[in-house]
């Protein structure tokens, strides 16, 4: 039987924490996830785990801490948001490289400047390309429950890749919500023990982690790399499905929400996705025929298995909670409609810039995404592609 | 589902309010929301948090802009913040204040739903000998919007408190006073 509770986003991430009882977890604590290390820093104090704490001086110093932990052999764990993602940037590519599977909990923030702690995804698209699998959470329940799977996939022989849970800083980490938690012993076993296959406290195997690579090798190392990620897609579907016979809750690399039939369709992540939900059951109610396709999984991206649940769509929206200032998109939409496009699909689509430094994206909005889409429909014609709702701006 | 909204200062506790709104409506076996609007966060400033409280999962994650309830934990508010702004007809707004009936009306701007006082600052000081004005209004939207029974609240408080408060027992006992005075005395105008 799960056990019932009410937890804030960073709470759930913080037991999900304590219940994989890590060997290291190295943060530095910055708005909105400091609760996160915060709550751990306790549950080490109070013995809940046997975890070395490393409470370091800044965040280039936490995901170094991590490296060395997990060259070491060592599990390891940290948290945090927007700059602090940022000062990491040197250390999460050497991370990647490595083929060290730290796990991490990004709490979604906007990047400065101008100066704001609440939530856009600016941060984690800024890290779309350093080599790490990257996981989305709706709400309370799916951060708890990636970060319970997150180290199953990571450390997977055929994958050995970091690995970041995301979730919307404030929306959800501070937000109070229902929440089914697993028992501690069948966490353990589900995570297992870590055994590194290779690792630098091996004295049977001598080695040095993290050399020089010139060109004679580098490229086949990021190929490497690459390859990891293709076989990250097997993995967590086989992980999900694992996942699933313990929990009942259903996980894949997206959710297709009354996609069956739908003809206007948003995709977007995180908790947009909730309150999309509550809107398509709205229009529903009133015979329109809406749907919701929910990223989980951005990194590695399942661009044909997009592509072919947007097929039958006569219209879509994808909603970016962050810029890229190319004046051509967001990173969800170019991902997106790159894959329509290698895959034969001709959907017309329309990309949102929206929410971002926290503005609140309302049932409102989202409603209005909708009736742009059955315009489209009724007009056959898309206009301007690149959008934006929720902004003040001069008509 | 019901939606409440708060309108409280920095430093009276109306965040703690919503929390412990969330709490004992999760206690009864109700999916609950409860989260404050964060902004530059100043001991005195208006601030404001909500509550969803349904008998069914609760998807939607925006501020919430047409509650059933409205909770004004400071009644110098009414004239600094738009309070009953979106607020349903159907429903209802419970305020702190000592002022008279007539008084608060005219600032309500014709709303027409049904307003309720209590006086917390009366309540608080009478009980905890400091002005704590959110356990007082907790009880009073608990009443109002029905969302549980009075026994429900004054059990599930009683257990909380205790839990939180073991080595503080003149905490547990003001405050349960304050919640059982504040059910009393919460009226309609």
């Amino acid at each position: 039987m799960s056990i019932r509770e009410r937890l804030s986003g960073n709470e759930a991430a913080a037991i999900a924490m304590k219940q994989i009882n890590p060997d290291v977890v190295a943060a530095f604590p910055i708005t909105p996830s400091t609760e996160i290390p915060q709550y751990f820093s306790t549950f080490v104090s109070n013995g809940a785990v046997d975890t070395e704490f490393v409470a370091v001086e800044s965040e280039h110093s936490a995901m170094s801490a991590c490296i060395g932990a997990e060259a070491a052999g060592a599990r390891a764990m940290t948290a945090t948001s927007a700059n602090g993602l940022s000062l990491m940037w040197e250390m999460i590519y050497i991370a990647s490289s490595m083929r060290l599977p730290i796990v991490m909990s990004l709490v979604n923030r906007a990047v400065s400047g101008p100066l704001n702690i609440h939530n856009d995804h600016s941060d984690a698209y800024g890290a779309r390309d350093a080599g790490w699998i990257m996981l989305f959470s709706e709400n309370n329940q799916e951060a708890y429950d990636n970060l319970i799977m997150a180290h199953r996939i990571a450390e997977h022989k055929d994958v050995q890749l970091p690995l970041m849970v995301c979730q919307d800083g404030f929306i959800t980490s501070h937000s109070i919500e229902n929440i089914e938690l697993i028992e501690d012993e069948k966490v353990k076993e589900f995570v297992g023990k870590y055994e590194p296959e290779h690792y630098l406290l091996n004295d049977k195997e001598p080695m040095a982690m993290g050399p020089l690579d010139v060109q004679p090798y580098l490229f086949e190392h990021k190929y490497q790399q690459a390859n990891a990620m293709k076989n990250a897609k097997n993995v967590i579907l086989e992980v999900s499905k694992d996942f699933e016979k313990m929990t009942g809750r259903k996980y894949s690399f997206f959710e297709e929400y009354k996609m069956e039939d739908a003809e206007i369709v948003v995709v977007c992540m995180n908790s947009t996705a909730g309150t999309t939900k509550f809107v398509v059951d709205t229009l529903r109610e009133n015979g329109i025929k809406a749907g919701l396709l929910k990223i989980r999984m951005y990194r590695p991206f399942p661009a044909e298995e997009i592509a072919k649940a947007l097929s039958k769509a006569k219209a879509v929206a994808i909603l970016d909670k962050a810029d890229s200032v190319s004046g051509a998109g967001g990173a969800l939409f170019t991902d997106v409609t790159s894959g329509m496009y290698i895959n034969g699909i001709k959907v017309p689509a329309v990309n949102y810039i929206y929410g971002i430094g926290g503005r609140d994206t309302t049932s409102y909005d989202i409603e209005g995404v909708y009736k742009d889409l059955q315009e489209i429909v009724k007009t056959g014609k898309t206009e301007n592609p690149y959008r934006y709702f929720g902004v003040r701006r001069e008509k | 589902m019901i939606e409440i909204r708060w309108h409280g200062r920095g430093g009276q506790g109306a965040k703690t309010a919503s929390l412990l709104l969330a709490d004992a409506a999760f206690n009864t076996g109700k999916y609950i929301q409860g989260f404050p609007e964060y902004g530059p966060e100043r001991m005195g400033a208006p601030i404001t948090a909500y509550n969803r409280i349904s008998e069914t999962p609760i998807t939607i994650h925006s501020n919430i802009y047409e509650p059933d309830y409205v909770v004004v934990v400071d009644d110098t508010l009414l004239d600094a913040v738009d309070v009953t702004s979106g607020l349903k007809e159907t429903g209802a707004i419970v305020i702190n204040s000592s002022k008279e009936p007539e008084e608060i009306k005219q600032k309500l701007k014709g709303y027409k739903g049904e307003i309720y006082l209590v006086d917390a600052r009366k309540i608080s000081l009478e009980t905890l000998g400091k002005y704590f004005p959110n356990t007082p209004m907790l009880a009073a939207i608990a009443k109002v919007s029905k969302v549980m029974t009075d026994e429900e609240l004054i059990n599930d408080m009683e257990g909380s408190l205790k839990h939180k408060f073991a080595k503080k027992p003149e905490v547990i006992e003001g405050n349960m006073n304050a919640l059982k005075m504040a059910l009393n005395e919460v009226k309609k105008i």
